[in-house]
């Protein structure tokens, strides 16, 4: 156990320090001048590359990729070319928004899914089971630039039951629901698709699996076959798909919170990126490759945790 | 309970018919079963695969499959029928009443659940008892049979367990609610040879001491007269026979089981003396099974009657089993099942034997195998020198995990020697091509062996211009019709692909694909042991022709010594990577023997029937990664000197005809206490 969990710290490590490196390189060799930028048409070339120096853009790229990274590691994240803020609390505030979107998607979709993907597997080719999976399968064909502008116009402009724009919510339940629920819907669906497809593969093997009928033949009730013999096994790969899914969540929260004006992350790294506002991007970036390489880890860990193969190996 | 069955009845079947559903088609698999075990009898239902043993097994369990449907008949649990009953009450007899061992432990146990709790499990839902005391129960069942440590096996995982202690835990499991029948489906199966004797001495044991009926489900003859009172022999769907065990396995009165117990070499059997008899053709497919009796296509002594009346189990004349062999009462027409079927299968019963040359065809010398994973090596092969003379047979016996496959592989050229050489052919080194046309493989299964997309035609046409690159197109086809014909294929057989034939037909187009070069050397891994028996006996019979017709050498891997005796002319045993003996077929079944070989012989079913002595193996079998000193066998051997084996390596010891084998004990006296009846254990 304790050699998988190092080899994988080890593995996260490398991730990260090869995604900061692509996504310093991205960011850099992005088309636009800085510091035409910051400074607008009107400047002249002279005070352009002023500013360039100014910023540190005339060093070597290895030696400003360094500085980033030994600031970075402090937390000093630089300051926000176009808002002239500190770019960690800037980040982490919307980092933060993002989280709480992404929370609520994932809470109110994930039992559900297990729920209908489970339920599908104990109805194994019958209509219910085929009913989920059709649906399923068409949610995970439905990208969420999609779905998100469906039910903006379904749902925000065809019938005001919601905001066009949603902002945060403050902590009452109308004020989360009326925000958060429609940014949500697109990732939500998408979700489904995957984790109910996913649980129910899981259930219908291990209901087919030897150690099944053991405990069937076992004469076990019901619900001690259901939950300690069937779902014990058959939720062990969901488990990773979920934590797959929350890492790749945050990253494509850019098209949601864009389409909703969310104040997340993904909002945070549009807005940048037209800005060629380059310690913001890289900061944002960075930090979303950190969630989904954190999140992957998290998957491996509780893989372990709840599979004594891996767990027990020495 | 109803009156119609006698108390004593613990399983009734009457009547059973049952059909598999396929595409809209219903295919009839199990008719007009019938048959009761009585309380503490062992009842065995013998049968090639497909014949609905399982499915009879299933049944009786109110587990069959979602496709299966029951169209007549009663099985009576104790008096209750199980078909139809409510599914609180199948919950209830569950475990209570009946109880199931499967063919494979390994996936029989759940992964994420340790063995202990999983034993507990069933005192804790039957009894409703609290966990405590379940498992303080499941730890005296444990106990019961026979763990050296059941406290530790408690706290372990399946995937902890090796296969045997699986097997135990599943025994432990269905005994734990004293069901009054225990059902045993192939439970040895896939299991050593030592494992398989110690799980059955067990069963053996267990169920005289708890008085718990059986219904013993297996393939395996040997297994069955050693274990049961009563035999039922089934034959696509329907049973043959059935009665005593002593009169169906040694006086059977109906020609499939003669055909099912002349398929096998019995104890003692050698090609140069007696040729396997096999059943002629092959049992009829699924659901086309012919309104006569099902097995008159293929029956030696068939006559018009037997293919429109149905065949009804009747009583024999002067015996006390039944058989639906409408000739059941003239032993003269069942004599002359074994003549015909030797007629049917080809050459004269034991043609010239390949005379044995001194030329060295391969020569293993001092090789060394390693493995490393995960940081730690393991010694699979460790200086091993074997020499396969030319026309000779060499067996090679040893439990899984002995390096026999690392061994054979390392022939072949698939693995490179770590250290040590092997010369074939008189040569080292080799160009593949070269290793190829001089010797060849066969697997243990055809499945994997052969490409499911390509036809036969061209499985074995690519292996002909592979290694005769001269021949022109026509030649080629030639001689692809000339091996499908020596390995006794149909020449329709050609244009199909591997999965539309039997285990048996496919391993005979890779038997076929080894002899495309002309090889002087084959190495056959286990190429029979996963078909059935009369399957199995086509198959030897087919190896040793072609050894005879072409004078060549085989290296000839089983698990099964009795196979292996019938066909080698010389046996080598491994143990944990290292030849412990080798010496001619004749002299190293009798004394003196290497003590792990005297184990091996003594586990052997055959032999077991055959009423040999049993001894036994102590403690668990040793890890690769780490061998034990002196000698390797010294932890388990029933010789053992103590330290001396222990510390010092022994010498290979010269017991006179090439007879060699490695211990510190020397030919006279090792003879001496093997020929004296071991103490029992």
């Amino acid at each position: 156990m304790l050699s998988y969990l190092s080899k994988r710290l080890l593995l996260a490590l490398v991730t990260l320090v090869l995604v900061s490196f692509i996504v310093f390189l991205a960011s850099d060799v992005l088309p636009g001048d800085v510091g035409r930028t910051i400074l607008g048409n009107f400047a002249t070339q002279a005070q352009v590359h002023a500013l360039d120096v100014k910023l540190g853009l005339d060093h070597p790229l290895l030696d400003r990729y360094w500085i980033w990274v030994s600031h970075f590691v402090r937390g000093d994240w630089g300051t926000s070319y176009t808002l002239q803020v500190p770019v960690f609390g800037l980040v982490m505030r919307h980092f933060l928004n993002s989280l709480i979107l992404g929370a609520f998607a994932l809470v109110l979709i994930v039992p559900v899914s297990i729920a209908f993907g489970v339920l599908a597997a104990t109805h194994h080719d019958r209509p219910i089971d085929k009913a989920i999976s059709v649906t399923g399968m068409s949610m995970l064909a439905l990208p969420e630039f999609v779905t998100g502008i469906v039910v903006l116009v379904l749902f925000s402009i065809v019938v005001h039951w919601f905001p066009v724009s949603s902002s945060v919510p403050v902590f009452s339940l109308p004020s989360i629901v009326r925000n958060l629920f429609l940014p949500a819907l697109p990732e939500m669906v998408l979700i489904f698709g995957y984790v109910s497809r996913m649980a129910r593969a899981g259930t219908v093997e291990a209901l087919n699996a030897g150690y099944t009928r053991t405990a069937v033949l076992k004469g076990l009730p019901r619900h001690r076959i259901m939950l300690r013999h069937v779902l014990r096994n058959s939720l062990l790969p969901t488990i990773t798909v979920v934590a797959v899914q929350a890492g790749y969540l945050v990253g494509s929260l850019i098209v949601v919170e864009t389409i909703f004006n969310y104040p997340g992350i993904g909002n945070l790294i549009y807005t940048a990126a037209t800005n060629h506002d380059q310690p913001v991007l890289q900061a944002a970036v960075f930090l979303v490759a950190l969630v989904y390489t954190v999140t992957n880890l998290m998957a491996d860990m509780l893989y372990a945790v709840f599979n004594p193969r891996v767990r027990l190996a020495s | 309970m109803s009156e119609l069955t006698t108390a004593d009845d613990v399983l009734s079947v009457s009547d059973l018919s049952i059909s598999y559903r396929r595409r809209a088609r219903a295919m009839r698999v199990v008719s007009d079963v019938n048959f009761t075990i009585r309380r503490g009898e062992a009842y065995g239902l013998v049968g090639e695969s497909g014949c609905g043993k399982s499915t009879i097994a299933m049944a009786v369990m109110a587990y069959l499959a979602d496709n299966a449907q029951i169209d007549s008949g009663s099985i009576r649990l104790l008096g209750d029928e199980v078909i139809g009953a409510r599914a609180a009450d199948l919950r209830d007899w569950r475990a209570s009443r009946v109880a199931m061992v499967y063919q494979d432990p390994g996936s029989s146990l759940n992964p994420t659940m340790r063995v202990g709790r999983q034993l507990a499990e069933v005192y804790r839902y039957h009894d409703h008892v609290t966990w405590d005391k379940a498992n303080a129960a499941a730890l005296s069942m444990f106990e019961r049979v026979q763990f050296a440590d059941p406290r530790k096996i408690l706290e372990r995982y399946p995937h902890e367990l090796s296969g045997g202690q699986q097997q135990r835990v599943m025994i432990a499991m269905a005994l734990a609610a004293n069901p009054a029948l225990l059902i045993l489906d192939e439970p040895t199966t896939g299991l050593d040879a030592t494992v398989e004797a110690e799980i059955l001495d067990l069963v053996e044991e267990l169920l005289r001491d708890i008085g718990t009926a059986a219904l013993f489900i297996s393939h395996n003859l040997a297994i069955v007269s050693r274990l049961c009172d009563r035999v039922g022999v089934l034959y696509a769907g329907r049973l043959a026979e059935e009665g005593p065990a002593t009169e169906v396995l040694r006086t059977p009165r109906h020609p499939y089981s003669i055909g099912l117990l002349n398929s096998i070499p019995h104890w003692g059997a050698t090609k140069d003396h007696l040729r396997l008899l096999p059943i002629p053709g092959d049992p009829p497919a699924i659901g086309q099974i012919p309104s006569g009796c099902a097995f008159a296509g293929r029956c030696a002594i068939a006559q018009d009657a037997c293919l429109t009346a149905p065949p009804v189990l009747a009583p024999c004349e002067g015996a006390h089993s039944l058989s639906a062999c409408l000739r059941r009462d003239e032993p003269a027409a069942l004599a002359e099942v074994a003549a015909k079927n030797m007629v049917a299968d080809g050459p004269g019963p034991v043609a010239t034997p390949v005379r044995i040359s001194r030329e060295a065809v391969v020569e293993v010398t001092d090789v060394v195998k390693r493995f490393s994973t995960h940081g730690t090596t393991l010694t699979a092969v460790s200086d091993l020198s074997l020499t396969l003379h030319q026309g000779e047979i060499l067996g090679l016996v040893g439990e899984s995990g002995s390096g026999k496959t690392t061994l054979a592989r390392t022939i072949a050229g698939l693995y490179r020697a770590d250290g040590g050489s092997v010369a074939v052919g008189g040569a080292v080194e080799r160009s593949r091509r070269e290793r190829a046309s001089y010797l060849q493989m066969v697997f243990q299964n055809p499945d994997t062996a052969l490409n499911a997309k390509f036809r036969v035609a061209r499985l074995l046409g690519r292996s002909v211009k592979r290694l005769n690159p001269g021949l022109s197109a026509d030649e080629r086809h030639a001689k692809v019709i000339d091996i499908a014909r020596s390995v006794k294929l149909l020449e329709s057989h050609l244009d199909l692909l591997p999965g539309a034939l039997s285990g048996g037909l496919k391993q005979r187009v890779a038997i076929g694909r080894a002899f495309t070069g002309d090889p002087k050397v084959v190495v056959l891994d286990e190429p029979a042991s996963a078909l059935d028996v009369s399957v199995q006996a086509t198959i030897l019979n087919l190896l040793v022709d072609l050894q005879r017709e072409h004078g060549l050498a085989y290296l000839f891997i089983s698990h099964d010594l009795s196979v292996v005796r019938y066909l080698s002319d010389r046996i080598a045993v491994m143990y944990l990577g290292e030849l412990v003996e080798v010496g001619p077929a004749e002299v190293q079944v009798s004394p003196p023997h290497h003590p792990y070989t005297e184990v091996l012989l003594s586990a052997n079913a055959a032999a077991i029937a055959a009423g040999r002595p049993r001894i036994r193996l102590r403690g668990p079998s040793p890890s690769l990664a780490n061998p034990p000193s002196g000698c390797r066998f010294h932890t388990r051997c029933p010789r053992s000197l103590g330290d001396l084996c222990r510390d010092v390596v022994p010498p290979m010891q010269n017991a006179g005809e090439g007879h060699q084998y490695r211990c510190h004990i020397d030919p006279t006296t090792l003879a001496g206490l093997q020929s004296s009846r071991p103490e029992a254990s």
